[in-house]
């Protein structure tokens, strides 16, 4: 039978203590702690693809979808999930150690980003061409984004320019700036995350190249990664209600990476053939 | 007069020295007056009282006189002030100032002040949400928020007169420490040495808060405020434009350096010392060059903030080892010779002797266990690193110290009597692995993967007696967790400073034997003080509540099985939640 459980009880007590099956019939809540501003993964009037994913993964579980709207700054994992605010944080990097993630529903890499016109046609990292450019990046917490530390050992360091994650956090999507530095020939190439730059390249006005990051890491630094919805630790039941979610609606899932031009290589990307069995991108 | 010649070199060296504190004072015998006005105590920041109601032989009977609770349980580390017979207490955020009447029993609160900062800027803090404390200056109260407003507070009605706003938290700054004020100048400095900030020292006149000057730690000369009476003590400090040059490309932009800690005050001289932090990225290999001024203590005019002389101790730092602690001004005699210096033990786990006029090192001898250099080269003044435990990123291992360093933020205290440095600090080491998956803001990376553990012996921190003209310590506490309070030192020849699991401790400020001792109900990481209260009587206050960088896993209960939490410190802390629980409490205690 189904327990029944003040509402104040959190959603994950329940899913431990009946499964996701029952807690369906009840219509309960799934809290999902999401960035306010941070297309195009989320904000605050759902056109983002975490947004649209998360309308998915409570539409199948029959859930009322709850945002706790938290800026994804340093700790963000620890003082959000962690503290108990939320359920689920969707697209985190399947690797993290600290909560328990789904397999990926999307594999994306860093990529290059430059002007169409100027043909500059960088093909990897160790391109003799990028000596005398002007590299930007983004800054991420103590760090230049992943490449940077390819090119530091290239001894480009002196031409990378770094461009905060987080921006002025009052103007819309922040990280869009690095893009749109591209643009302006302020900068001759971005090296940044490929979710940011397939979106934001697509919305700009002047055509802009993006081609995939070679190599696709640099000692044990990768610059492709998996990407998954992170539940608690212990949250196992949330996770499999999820997982199942993620398979049943795989075609979708990936028109809709498609649709917010995420740059996808075809090889890397999950199957939704071989699900549920993609232990290949388990850790 | 015939004199053996081999005692007339000493014995002049002796008459000139007492000619010298005839005229003039030494620096460290500051007047005192019983009130606890700034957070160091005094503008040498040496944090001795003279009192000596309190002493070895009458502590043992000291007993708590009363408690007042912040209901915060975040991590205290503010210094109480005390002027006028009332008590000031700033919390950590939100920030709360108390005033509290010493003169009714019990301490009542006579008035808050509650600046409201903003709530995402306890997102922003990178080592739990603390603040430092406040200082008094004419009437008035001057401290920081977390969100960077610097606010002047009426000291005898807690109304607002003026609130500044000197920085954006959501550039990832932020404003923890105590300010002081000179010459009608409040300066206060960022925090945030996490990469991406660009660090800075502002003076506003305490008047009506304007801001009168900003000093950056990186950039062009004009943004350093560097300038025609800028004097480095050693010629490869003279060039123009290292702040900009000693980095690759626009990198000083985003490089850090804030200014997050102590500052000094020598009135005599018209110069004001603090330390500036350390440069990002983390990965060293990335910012070639010696990144100046990062990991650098600057002298300047309070006035103007012009910097008249800087020393590098850190140059290219691949630690994390910020340059911020406190600079103690004291007058020693050395090699004969009266010299006006400071005096910093730097996380390098180096004590500096510096001659505070010029800039000149003259000692730099190690007080805490450290494989990362090797000495100081005084005719240059640059340190000499150990290359083997550079990090990069490379897998090192068995790095000491830790990047908390020999110390961190928590002062010491010097007493004239004893001419020795009372010294909280850490006994820590490191391994770091450039490995850890993360992500933020929807991006993922790869962080570089820190953990720390105890240093040679397996305790974690000490507390010890520093003779800083022989340069050597003269005694040693062990303490299971690192010393992360400040100290006070008094004319009773008694030290006091707390532990994390929240013993207050009186030593013998000339044994280090221990007197008494009273547990606190969470761990002790702030800034003990003394005063006389307006019953003629002495008093010693101490803010309990456990937290900052080293105790994060308390107060931000975080999970110990990830060591590298709290940027690698919960390797080493795991066991602190077994010894004590969050909560922020004052104590007062005297004789009875």
């Amino acid at each position: 039978m189904c327990l029944r459980f003040p509402s104040w009880v959190y959603p994950t007590v329940v899913w431990l203590g009946t499964g996701w099956g029952c807690i369906a019939a009840e219509r309960h809540t799934l809290r999902v702690c999401a960035d306010p501003n941070n297309l195009p993964f989320s904000n605050q009037t759902g056109e983002g693809i975490e947004n649209k994913l998360a309308q998915l993964i409570a539409h199948n579980l029959d859930a009322e979808l709850k945002y706790v709207w938290f800026s994804e700054r340093k700790n963000f994992l620890k003082n959000s999930l962690h503290a108990n605010l939320c359920d689920a944080v969707l697209g985190v990097p399947i690797n993290l150690e600290e909560q328990l993630l789904t397999r990926p529903y999307y594999r994306s890499t860093y990529v290059i980003v430059t002007r169409a016109d100027r043909a500059l046609n960088i093909e990897s990292l160790y391109d003799r061409h990028l000596k005398g450019l002007r590299i930007g990046l983004h800054i991420v917490e103590d760090d230049y984004a992943p490449p940077g530390h390819l090119l530091a050992a290239q001894g480009l360091s002196s031409q990378i320019v770094g461009y905060s994650l987080y921006g002025a956090y009052g103007e819309s999507d922040p990280p869009a700036r690095l893009i749109e530095a591209v643009a302006k020939n302020e900068i001759d190439v971005a090296i940044v995350w490929g979710p940011f730059a397939g979106y934001f390249a697509r919305k700009s006005t002047i055509p802009l190249a993006v081609e995939p990051v070679s190599p696709n890491r640099f000692q044990m630094i990768p610059f492709t990664y998996s990407i998954g919805v992170a539940v608690r630790k212990g949250d196992v039941p949330l996770q499999s209600a999820i997982q199942q979610v993620l398979d049943r609606e795989c075609q979708r899932i990936r028109a809709l990476v498609k649709e917010y031009a995420f740059p996808s290589l075809e090889e890397d990307a999950p199957s939704c053939a071989t699900r549920p069995s993609a232990a290949v991108f388990s850790r | 007069m015939k004199r053996h010649s081999i005692f007339g070199g000493c014995l002049l060296a002796l008459a000139l020295s007492a000619a010298a504190s005839a005229q003039s004072p030494r620096v460290q015998d500051q007047p005192d007056d019983g009130q606890w006005v700034m957070a160091a105590k005094n503008y040498a920041s040496t944090r001795f009282s003279t009192l000596t109601d309190i002493n070895t032989q009458t502590v043992k009977n000291l007993k708590l006189a009363w408690t007042f609770s912040t209901g915060l349980t975040r991590g205290h580390e503010a210094a109480p002030l005390v002027v006028s017979n009332t008590m000031y207490i700033v919390t950590p955020w939100p920030n709360i100032l108390y005033a509290l009447d010493l003169t009714k029993p019990g301490g009542t609160v006579k008035w808050s002040y509650q600046p409201k900062p903003s709530p995402s800027s306890q997102g922003v803090a990178c080592c739990d949400v603390i603040n430092r404390g406040a200082a008094y200056f004419n009437g008035r109260i001057y401290y920081n928020t977390l969100d960077l407003h610097t606010v002047a507070v009426d000291a005898a009605t807690g109304k607002e007169i003026w609130n500044t706003k000197l920085g954006d938290i959501n550039k990832g700054e932020s404003m923890t420490m105590a300010p002081i004020v000179a010459k009608g100048v409040v300066i206060a400095g960022n925090s945030g040495g996490e990469f991406g900030v660009r660090g800075w020292l502002t003076g506003l006149d305490a008047k009506d808060g304007k801001i009168l000057w900003r000093a950056y730690a990186a950039g062009p000369d004009k943004d350093v405020l560097i300038g025609p009476n800028f004097h480095p003590f050693y010629s490869a400090d003279r060039s123009p434009d290292l702040g900009a040059k000693t980095w690759p490309g626009d990198a000083w932009k985003i490089g850090g350096g804030s200014g997050w800690s102590w500052i000094s005050y020598d009135a005599e001289l018209n110069l004001i010392y603090y330390g500036t932090s350390n440069p990002g990225p983390w990965n060293a290999d990335q910012r070639p060059g010696d990144n100046k001024w990062t990991c650098s203590i600057f002298a300047r005019r309070p006035e103007t903030g012009e910097a008249i002389w800087a020393y590098q101790i850190n140059p290219h730092d691949d630690h994390d080892y910020d340059g911020v602690n406190e600079n103690v001004l004291l007058d020693l005699t050395i090699n004969g010779r009266v010299r006006k210096v400071l005096v910093h033990p730097d996380r390098n786990a180096r004590m500096y002797v510096i001659d505070r006029a010029t800039g000149e090192v003259i000692s730099a001898e190690t007080y805490a266990y450290t494989n990362t250099s090797e000495g100081v080269e005084l005719k240059t003044g640059r340190i000499k690193t150990n290359p083997a435990k550079a990090t990069g990123l490379k897998t090192g291992k068995d790095i000491c110290p830790a990047p908390p360093g020999g110390k961190d933020w928590q002062p010491s205290a010097f007493s004239p009597r004893t001419g020795w440095l009372y010294v909280p600090h850490n006994n820590l080491c490191y391994e770091a692995q450039s490995v850890e998956a993360n992500y933020i803001a929807g991006t993922p990376y790869v962080g570089q993967n820190v953990r720390m553990y105890p240093g040679p012996g397996g305790h974690r921190g000490e507390f010890s007696a520093w003779d800083p003209v022989a340069g050597k310590t003269m005694w040693t506490v062990k303490e299971m967790f690192p010393a992360w309070s400040g100290a006070v030192v008094t004319a009773g020849d008694v030290v006091f400073y707390g532990t994390m699991d929240g013993w207050f401790r009186a030593l013998d400020a000339k044994t280090g034997m221990q007197l008494w001792q009273f547990k606190a109900g969470s761990g002790i990481i702030s800034q003990p003080i003394t005063y006389k209260g307006p019953d003629g009587k002495q008093y010693v206050a101490v803010l309990s509540g456990v937290g900052g960088w080293a105790g994060a896993i308390v107060a931000g209960t975080l999970n110990a099985d990830d060591g590298t939490g709290a940027l690698g410190f919960l390797n080493a802390m795991a066991d602190l939640p077994k010894y004590t629980t969050k909560g922020g409490m004052l104590y007062v205690f005297a004789l009875p």
